[in-house]
């Protein structure tokens, strides 16, 4: 795992979230992108580390985006989809912000790291100290610059926190080989040691998991 | 109707294979003719060509004046210069099929006396069952004898789109990428039927005369229309077909009085589906249509491959493209979705979208800017990968 400064990775455009996912995948990796958006994430993989990157993307426009861009993207989801490939077809399946949006979250994380050796997961963290204060001050869902959507509206129906998500490995059984938070800029935040800052103070979670 | 001699009239560019050719379904011709088209050039490395398969009714005409209609090209809007499949890059191929009617052997050839004819008169409905994998292997000879060892792309929508499925299981290294564009696995029992109602309309032709209507000059032109118009309907959607004529009348046309309505006024969409059957049967050979509907209706790739659609694809290096649109309900979504899904069984490096277009399963022959956007952008990726680029 390499300890450098992520943010010389970054393309001009990409989300600093997914430069610090990059940072973690091995060069000449198969890896598949569940929820890859315009495929940002896939491209930067192939073209910097000789990755053979696949995405799939559940809005049409964007994958349509994505494959007009030359990038193997295929419209699926990750609550349907990832049944369909075989055992092991990847070094790693990353799921960037949507673990919260999935129906089923656990059976998610189980299928992939049935078909990848590592899961790399990042979630938007619903620990972080503005949410609960929200919460505790106002008594009304919290609205902050990551939850930015009514709770009607959001299509996040699985929020979770950064201790959530080690008791959920914990669990299923799954090693987490490692896992930072994330600040509010989208960068590496130095809780490393202390899951319960990292819990108050990180805007989101970063996992990477392995079958025990 | 002087149809079969406007057919017989036109000399298409084509190469004679003289070698016996063994159909899956036994029986052997003792030499065959490709008719195909070519543009753009190869490149010295052979690595830069694209063959585009064409549909039930399509021909090698892809990108240039057909010469019976005299209309453009099928394909124009996707083939040539500065065009998704770009002719300045690629060396584009298109043949006509097997057992097709513009040069290609088929019903309309006359039949040799070494395959039981008497070398004067056509094979009509003599002329054995083709599949679509017969309809490959015939453009593999015609690819190797031009010297090609493998495509870089084969693309092809409907029944095109079928074979390059078949391409791809049954030559899966001569195959850099594989576009099946609006296509199935397999034909339906919905797709099945529509044909029969096609066929039945063809018999029931008097002019038809058990297929040997050469001896009379006359074509099965009325069946052959109604075929048509069945089909038609079938290529479009209900939106289209509103958005295009609604409920609007016209008056009936003066110059064809066999044409005017029982009812004195005519549907607009009435008239339109009568100019598709009546400019059809000047450009297409009763027999040949037929042959080619039987053709899709056998096929079932996953028949050949233990029932399981994913063994016709495992460990294949070819990288594919699937493209449905929302409207079509002859080939619809749901349908390239499983081939996706059995490409990911398989391992394969798939890319998949459904475009966006209320103008049903005609859709990949007409303006659909993000269909057109889909395809440069995936083969630009694909010549990455292949080297192509500079």
């Amino acid at each position: 795992m390499s300890t450098h400064d992520p943010v010389r990775f970054v393309a001009k455009n990409m989300r600093l979230d997914l430069a610090l996912i990059a940072d973690m995948i091995a060069p000449g990796s198969r890896v598949l992108d569940i929820g890859c958006g315009d495929g940002t994430l896939i491209d930067h993989l192939f073209r910097t580390k000789g990755c053979d990157a696949r995405g799939i993307e559940i809005d049409m426009a964007e994958a349509t985006r994505a494959v007009a861009h030359g990038l193997p993207v295929m419209h699926g989801d990750a609550d349907s989809d990832l049944q369909h490939y075989p055992d092991g077809a990847f070094d790693y399946v990353v799921l960037s912000r949507t673990l919260q949006a999935v129906e089923r979250p656990r059976a998610v994380l189980a299928q992939m790291l049935r078909i990848g050796t590592r899961a790399v997961v990042s979630f938007p963290n619903f620990g972080h100290w503005l949410v609960r204060w929200q919460l505790l001050s106002t008594g009304r869902m919290p609205m902050t610059a990551t939850w930015d959507r009514p709770w009607h509206e959001t299509p996040n129906i699985h929020p979770c926190t950064i201790r959530d998500f080690f008791a959920l490995c914990a669990e299923e059984g799954y090693q987490v080989e490692t896992w930072l938070a994330v600040d509010d800029a989208g960068r590496r935040a130095p809780w490393r040691r202390f899951p319960g800052l990292a819990n108050l103070f990180g805007e989101q979670g970063l996992f990477v998991l392995r079958r025990l | 109707m002087v149809q079969t001699d406007a057919l017989a009239k036109i000399e298409h560019a084509s190469v004679r294979f003289e070698s016996p050719f063994t159909l899956e379904c036994g029986t052997t011709l003792p030499n065959h003719t490709v008719a195909f088209r070519t543009y753009g050039s190869l490149n010295a490395a052979r690595s830069n060509a694209v063959l585009i398969c064409h549909a039930l009714t399509g021909d090698q005409y892809v990108a240039e004046r057909q010469p019976v209609t005299g209309k453009p090209g099928w394909w124009e809007m996707m083939v040539g210069p500065g065009k998704p499949i770009d002719t300045d890059r690629y060396f584009v191929i298109c043949a006509n099929v097997l057992g097709g009617c513009m040069g290609s052997t088929g019903p309309r050839e006359t039949r040799p006396v070494t395959a039981g004819g008497d070398g004067a008169r056509p094979w009509g409905t003599d002329f054995p069952p083709v599949t679509i994998r017969d309809m490959v292997r015939a453009q593999k000879q015609l690819i190797e004898h031009l010297g090609i060892a493998r495509l870089f792309a084969v693309v092809g929508g409907s029944m095109g789109g079928m074979q390059v499925l078949e391409w791809a299981a049954l030559y899966p290294e001569a195959v850099f990428a594989a576009l099946p564009i609006a296509t199935a696995a397999h034909h339906s029992a919905q797709n099945i039927a529509f044909h029969e109602v096609g066929r039945q309309a063809i018999f029931a032709d008097p002019d038809w005369q058990g297929g040997r209507y050469w001896e009379s000059g006359r074509i099965p032109a009325r069946g052959l229309a109604v075929a048509r118009m069945c089909a038609h309907i079938t290529y479009l959607s209900e939106e289209a077909l509103t958005r295009k004529f609604g409920r609007r009348l016209q008056g009936a046309p003066k110059d064809n009085a066999e044409a005017i309505s029982l009812f004195g006024e005519m549907f607009e969409v009435e008239s339109y589906l009568r100019h598709q059957g009546s400019t059809f049967v000047q450009r297409f050979d009763a027999n040949s249509y037929l042959t080619i509907t039987r053709a899709m209706d056998y096929f079932d790739l996953a028949a050949d491959y233990e029932g399981d659609l994913a063994n016709a694809f495992r460990g294949t290096r070819t990288r594919f493209l699937l493209v449905s649109f929302t409207s079509d309900w002859l080939f619809p979504t749901s349908q390239s979705r499983a081939i996706a899904r059995s490409l990911n069984r398989a391992g394969a490096n798939v890319s998949f979208v459904e475009i966006p277009s209320d103008k049903g399963h005609d859709a990949f022959l007409l303006d659909e800017p993000d269909f057109h956007r889909t395809v440069a952008g995936f083969l630009r990726g694909c010549a990455v990968h292949a080297g192509l680029t500079t």
